[in-house]
């Protein structure tokens, strides 16, 4: 596998590399989120009672309904890979676009949920959220703090996958040279996997 | 070793000349060559280690007397904050890895980049923006922050100043941290030429390997943390502020989980540049080369589990005051390792007093006071006394500037010659070394005395018995500063009008950058050599290089 290394190539170019790199980036985002994974640990064993109400007020089916769509998506994603590799252009190109419409029907939903706790009066800085008990207080801090995060992350995932269908339609990216797209799928199953932590620890456990 | 001379076939033409895409300045601050990059950091660099040293003045020149001296308190919080984030974010941080590594990573892999140029390019104008932000959150109203360097809460959501800019500085700072760790592991793991096996890399490539697993892993971390104090301070969400109900103790240990590993970000590089330099002025094999690339990764990984030292003093149980205390001094096994090592490896040595030497030796010297010093503070009971005085001050000083800052120097009289094709004075940068070594103890030495007898550290005021050790101090650091002014002038002088270098091995070294030419050119290598020897072979002074279509 080393014989990337002549002293005549001009345009160096090395798959594994790229690969090993996005995986050290996404350890990164890992690491990002588990900060606040950590801090819900600690805060979920401080206020136990006070998680298992908080989390009643939020709606399981908008959330099964919203890890559905981002699952959808993951698959998708995959399948444009595959299409590509199998060298059809245009159902590679199908497909990303089908990621980015699931990715924006996931914010779409987000945003509807989002503003009916607003309403209610459930956000930083409301009477309400000042009156509340503290560990109930901080389950919604976590809640607002890890979806929008998260949520900051299916927008970059969404830019980054529109990148990438440019560059397919535009044929940098290829059948024999897909590692970018690769990089941009690996990219939002981490996306994926993040919510998939995120949907039980709000939504589930009560 | 002049012994592949004879290809001149492709232009040979050194990096600081090579004509690329661009032209004037854009040809610098667009370049993706490793080398260019190197310099960019190196000049960025300077310039903030400039500003920070003149806030260290500021504070130094203010504690003078007790009682006001030049400025008010606020303005005197806020030298202190201004001197920890530059130095730490803007100068220790990326001294080493950025400005050397970039320059020196790819040559002794033997290799013509490092795995992502452009990447690189960014983390320098990442690194560039978080400067700039930071001079930005002086210059607007509101003022720098005046939290210190930690951030620590519930202070750094009710002050008035701008948080949030020198935060978010200091998350672009991290971010482009991490860009850097990850491309050079990248380009450890895929770039060594043929025949280079891990156990035939040079010290300092491992040192800068360990760093950035460290870089990589614990740098999230404080992301994640700068960020919370933003969403805190914009939103107020609760998360850390006791009076919602959040514990600012947990912002404690999510900050030092990356600050202490950062600590070893700081000093595993220098570590790296002394194994490089005192092999090749003690004429001798490295003693104990796998200890010491292992003892690398044993400070990695250890490092990463005693954060909570730095808050003995907060109320922990003590089962974990206990295992943090223990651990704290497992972490001195790998750095005594390195220390013994390197002493060994002077020991019947021809040793020859050069600048780059001189500061390898201080670091030795400095470095194992500054070990110690923490020992004495990883003790939980006398850590109760030692806790937020001047000893702290003075050991931290003593590891990061008397380590790390020596290390800094040591690299630069040691390749500087060998990136620019010119030679500073000599003779000189022994008179500026002996002053900054001089200054260096008279500075930071009182402290130790002086937080022994209770001086608390950050304290605007103090009681007139401390007057006499703050005096010493502040002298010290007008002859430290006059250390360095000589030494900077020598080497930029050295860099614009001394002798023209063209000799391939200055300084006698082993290692790959010494078998090109001086300075480099763009493509590092004519042919990509092949390694049959481990690094430090001091008998037998030869590089093999095999003929270009000998790849596997």
């Amino acid at each position: 596998m080393s014989t990337q290394e002549q002293a005549v190539v001009h345009v160096h170019r090395d798959d594994i590399g790229s690969r090993m790199g996005m995986w050290l980036f996404l350890f990164t985002e890992l690491l990002l989120f588990g900060g606040l994974f950590f801090l819900y640990s600690v805060y979920r064993f401080m206020h136990q009672a006070d998680f298992h109400v908080a989390a009643k007020e939020l709606n399981v089916l908008v959330g099964t309904f919203n890890t559905a769509i981002l699952l959808t998506s993951s698959l998708t994603m995959a399948l444009s890979i595959t299409a590509l590799q199998r060298n059809n252009k245009k159902l590679s190109v199908f497909f990303q676009l089908c990621t980015i419409l699931l990715a924006v029907a996931f914010l779409v939903n987000k945003y509807f949920e989002w503003m009916t706790k607003i309403h209610h009066g459930i956000y930083p800085g409301s009477d309400e959220y000042l009156a509340m008990e503290s560990g109930r207080r901080l389950f919604f801090a976590l809640y607002y703090v890890m979806t929008g995060l998260h949520a900051l992350h299916v927008i970059i995932g969404m830019v980054l996958i529109s990148v990438m269908t440019r560059f397919t339609v535009r044929n940098v990216i290829t059948h024999d040279n897909y590692v970018k797209l690769e990089a941009a799928g690996l990219y939002w199953h981490l996306v994926d996997i993040i919510w998939i932590f995120l949907f039980p620890l709000f939504y589930l456990i009560t | 070793m002049d012994n592949d001379a004879a290809t001149a076939a492709n232009d040979h033409v050194s990096f600081l000349k090579y004509k690329g895409k661009y032209k004037g300045i854009r040809s610098w601050i667009l370049s993706t060559d490793h080398k260019r990059i190197g310099i960019l950091y190196l000049m960025a660099l300077l310039c903030f280690f400039a500003l920070g040293v003149t806030f260290g003045f500021l504070i130094r020149l203010e504690l003078l007397t007790p009682g006001k001296t030049i400025v008010e308190p606020q303005v005197y919080n806020e030298f202190f904050t201004l001197h920890g984030v530059i130095m730490i974010f803007l100068f220790v941080i990326p001294g080493l890895p950025a400005v050397f590594g970039n320059f020196f990573l790819p040559i002794m892999l033997g290799a013509k980049d490092v795995a992502f140029p452009r990447l690189n390019l960014l983390s320098w104008w990442l690194y560039v923006t978080g400067g700039v932000l930071i001079i930005a959150s002086i210059l607007m109203p509101g003022g720098p922050a005046d939290t210190g360097w930690t951030f620590y809460i519930p202070y750094s959501v009710r002050t008035t100043t701008n948080v949030i800019i020198t935060g978010s500085a200091a998350f672009l700072l991290g971010f482009s941290s991490i860009l850097t760790g990850l491309n050079f592991i990248t380009t450890i793991h895929r770039l060594r030429a043929p025949g280079m096996g891990w156990f035939k890399m040079p010290l300092f490539a491992w040192s800068l390997y360990a760093t950035a697993w460290i870089q990589v892993l614990a740098t999230p971390i404080i992301g994640i943390t700068l960020l919370l104090i933003i969403v805190e301070r914009v939103f107020g969400v609760g998360l850390f502020d006791p009076a919602l109900g959040g514990d600012p103790i947990l912002f404690q240990h999510l900050f030092w989980i990356y600050s202490h590993p950062a600590v070893y970000i700081m000093i595993v590089p220098a570590m790296g540049v002394i194994s490089e330099i005192i092999p090749v002025f003690a004429r001798r094999t490295i003693f104990g080369y796998k200890f010491i690339a292992f003892s690398s990764i044993g400070i990695a990984l250890f490092g990463s589990l005693v954060w909570a030292h730095h808050m003995f003093a907060v109320g922990m149980s003590d089962t974990g005051q206990f295992i943090f205390s223990f651990l704290t001094f497992m972490v001195a096994i790998p750095s005594a390792i390195k220390v013994f090592n390197w002493t060994a490896t002077l020991y019947k040595g021809s040793i020859s007093l050069d600048p780059p030497m001189l500061f390898a030796l201080a670091f030795i010297f400095l470095f194992s006071i500054g070990g110690f010093t923490g020992l004495i503070q990883g003790a939980l009971s006398v850590d109760i006394h030692l806790t937020d005085t001047s000893f702290i001050v003075g050991h931290f000083h003593y590891v990061m500037f008397g380590g790390t800052g020596m290390g800094i120097f040591a690299a630069l009289h040691y390749w500087l010659p060998k990136m620019f094709g010119r030679m500073y004075n000599l003779k000189r940068a022994k008179v500026a070394f002996w002053i900054i070594f001089v200054g260096f103890n008279t500075l930071y030495f009182p402290m130790f005395v002086m937080g022994w007898l209770g001086m608390p550290r950050r304290y605007y005021d103090y009681l007139p018995e401390y007057t006499i050790y703050h005096q010493i101090s502040t002298v010290g650091s007008w002859i430290l500063i006059t250390g360095m002014i000589i030494m900077f002038t020598n080497l930029i002088q050295g860099l614009r009008k001394g002798k023209v270098v063209t000799e391939r091995n200055i300084w006698g070294g082993e290692t790959l950058e010494w078998t090109i030419e001086t300075p480099p050119t763009h493509d590092n290598f004519d042919k990509i050599p092949m390694i049959s020897t481990p690094p430090y072979e001091y008998k037998q002074n030869e590089t093999e290089e095999l003929p270009e279509e000998i790849i596997h």
